[in-house]
């Protein structure tokens, strides 16, 4: 079920800016891929073209190739609504929806797209509850509004509701740095769960993270302020950390950047 | 403690001499005995102005006595405190009064029967009668405004800030700020000028599409500035979900803005129900019960109470209706506020 991502030419703006220029990599399936880099190089804008949310942005526009398993994102006559419902995403901030309880957060996704059945729900739920190990913290206050848990487990409620609609691919935009270290190794742990069954792309300013949970890793960087980023390099996680190609990369990742 | 210790204790570079916390209603007190003496000698007899002398007495004392104990930044402090108070008092007295004098003198005539019987057999200057009719009127005049109104407004607030990019939203957005500033007597002449053109008496619903017309910006204004509060991760999240946008609006944007909206159109409703001028050249009035909105002149409570006072020829009768019909309008919409509120608390995200 997971789906492999060929990314071709890929440029994205905003209005006349031009945020990220000429990105063509593969991501594969069941594996997790990290994007690191300096902020303001278009990791995030990158990985919001992955499922058109870019363009949800006023100006945001996007030039280039995304094939999901052969098919064209961008092609003619895509639906940008069911590009998502395949592609699901996971952002820096918690975001639960303030006026639902747990239960019917996880049930968003399937409730407002109106395709379940009502008796399969209550499993559903369970199961991207178990899925993202918030089941046992959460069960018997499933009633209880989203917005009462902690960050961590906001975080996880949020995971729980991108994989109740059973995505291809899940998206993650920083999904720990608004989290402390525990919450942190929960969330890396889950993702290291999930790859069975997902293509996992994940942003992260943490190197560390990006080494632990990552099979593959993408640098990218930016020329100077205004200027487009770009992909410096993809590569096996081991060999972007332990010996890079491109000088940039290991300038970066051992701390010596700028 | 001997006087040794005394001397070796350092004064705290912290702790300032503080005027005690009684002291600003002994200043207060002092101001007014002050202004009561100065006001007598000087022969001033409204009270108006020898409030305004204890007030600047106060403001002046209050400067003087803690520049002096505590310092000029306190003095300050305690100055901007005072001007604080003496504006809140300012806003409230009216307030406050107005409340005072209408419950005084509405609760007179104001009983079951008053609120159930019409003007239909009492002339105006006789006791009895009632605004049976009015509260109908009223009723079925600002029901049907919101009816048209609400929607209006909230959609054209959603199409503004969901939707609307360039000149057509800059467009709308000027028009609601004109409408804004309409006067309630032009929407009357607006639809009068219409009714003429067509040939037409008087009637109800006529009334509401002038209401409407001036609710409709109220409701826009407020709706759109619930919605901007939601947040925008909200709606990503559920895009990123594969939920269409128009289903994200309706399920999600707005159940988390509903109890601000809901206030504002409560707000809008309570505005439009205290109108005069347009009901006044569109419904027209009428002593008699007419339910029908659609056909022939109705009554309605502003216009009951212009038209009491206006007509009353001095009669203390018609004065009395007068004041219990805006003493049940100011209830009228004081109940739509707690309405409000409680919807809004009750909605309110968790």
């Amino acid at each position: 079920m997971a789906k492999r991502i060929d990314v071709s030419g890929l440029t994205a703006y905003y209005g006349s800016h031009k945020a990220i220029e000429d990105i063509s990599m593969t991501v594969e399936p069941r594996s997790v891929t990290a994007f690191i880099g300096p902020s303001g190089c278009g990791k995030s804008t990158f990985l919001r073209t992955l499922n058109r949310m870019h363009e949800v942005t006023p100006g945001g526009r996007v030039e280039g190739k995304v094939l999901l398993d052969d098919e064209d994102l961008y092609g003619a006559g895509i639906d940008p609504v069911s590009v998502r419902r395949e592609v699901g995403m996971v952002f820096q901030r918690p975001n639960p929806f303030p006026t639902m309880s747990i239960f019917d957060n996880v049930a968003a996704g399937l409730r407002l797209n109106g395709n379940y059945r009502k008796a399969e729900l209550n499993d559903i739920v369970e199961k991207s509850l178990r899925g993202a190990n918030l089941w046992n913290e959460v069960k018997d206050r499933l009633n209880k509004p989203g917005s009462g848990l902690s960050g961590g487990q906001q975080q996880r409620l949020c995971i729980a509701r991108a994989i109740a609609v059973e995505p291809k691919v899940l998206l993650m935009d920083e999904p720990c740095s608004a989290l402390d270290p525990i919450s942190t190794l929960a969330i890396e742990d889950l993702i290291g769960e999930l790859k069975e069954r997902f293509t996992i792309v994940i942003v992260t300013h943490n190197m560390q993270q990006a080494a632990r949970v990552s099979d593959r890793t993408a640098f990218f960087n930016l020329a100077g302020v205004g200027q487009p980023g770009k992909l410096i390099e993809i590569d096996e996680t081991e060999r972007i950390f332990s010996n890079p190609s491109v000088q940039a990369t290991e300038d970066y990742i051992s701390g010596r950047f700028g | 403690m001997s006087t040794a210790a005394v001397a070796h204790k350092r004064p705290s570079t912290l702790r300032g001499a503080r005027l005690p916390s009684w002291s600003p209603w002994a200043i207060a007190a002092g101001s007014i005995a002050a202004a009561i003496g100065i006001g007598a000698a000087a022969g001033l007899h409204s009270r108006v102005q020898w409030g305004v002398i204890a007030a600047i007495l106060f403001v002046l004392a209050t400067y003087g006595i803690a520049a002096r104990v505590e310092g000029r930044r306190q003095a300050k402090d305690r100055v901007a405190t005072s001007l604080v108070w003496v504006a809140f008092l300012l806003a409230v007295v009216p307030l406050v009064s107005l409340i005072w004098v209408t419950v005084q003198r509405g609760v007179k005539v104001l009983d079951v029967y008053f609120l159930t019987h019409s003007m239909g057999v009492v002339a105006d200057s006789q006791p009895g009668g009632g605004i049976y009719h009015a509260i109908l009127g009223s009723l079925e005049q600002v029901g049907l405004a919101t009816l048209i109104g609400a929607p209006i407004g909230v959609l054209t607030a959603i199409y503004l800030v969901e939707y609307g990019r360039g000149r057509l939203a800059k467009a709308v957005t000027f028009f609601v700020d004109v409408m804004t500033g309409i006067p309630s007597i032009v929407a009357g002449l607006f639809i009068l000028s219409l009714m003429l053109m067509l040939d037409m008496q008087p009637f109800g619903f006529a009334g509401s599409l002038a209401l409407a017309i001036l609710m409709m910006p109220v409701v826009v204004r407020s709706t759109e500035e619930m919605l901007k509060l939601v947040p925008n991760e909200l709606r990503e999240a559920s895009l990123a979900l594969g939920v269409p946008k128009w289903r994200t609006i309706l399920k999600v944007v707005l159940p988390t803005s509903i109890g601000g909206i809901t206030t504002g159109i409560m707000l809008a409703i309570a505005r439009i129900a205290g109108e005069t001028a347009p009901v006044l050249l569109l419904v027209f009035g009428n002593q008699f019960i007419n339910a029908n909105p659609f056909e022939g002149a109705q009554a309605s409570l502003p216009l009951y109470i212009y038209q009491q006072y206006s007509n009353s020829a001095g009669a203390n009768a018609a004065y009395d209706r007068a004041w219990a019909a805006s003493l049940t309008l100011i209830a009228f919409v004081m109940i739509l506020n707690l309405v409000a509120r409680g919807i809004a608390r009750w909605k309110a995200p968790r």
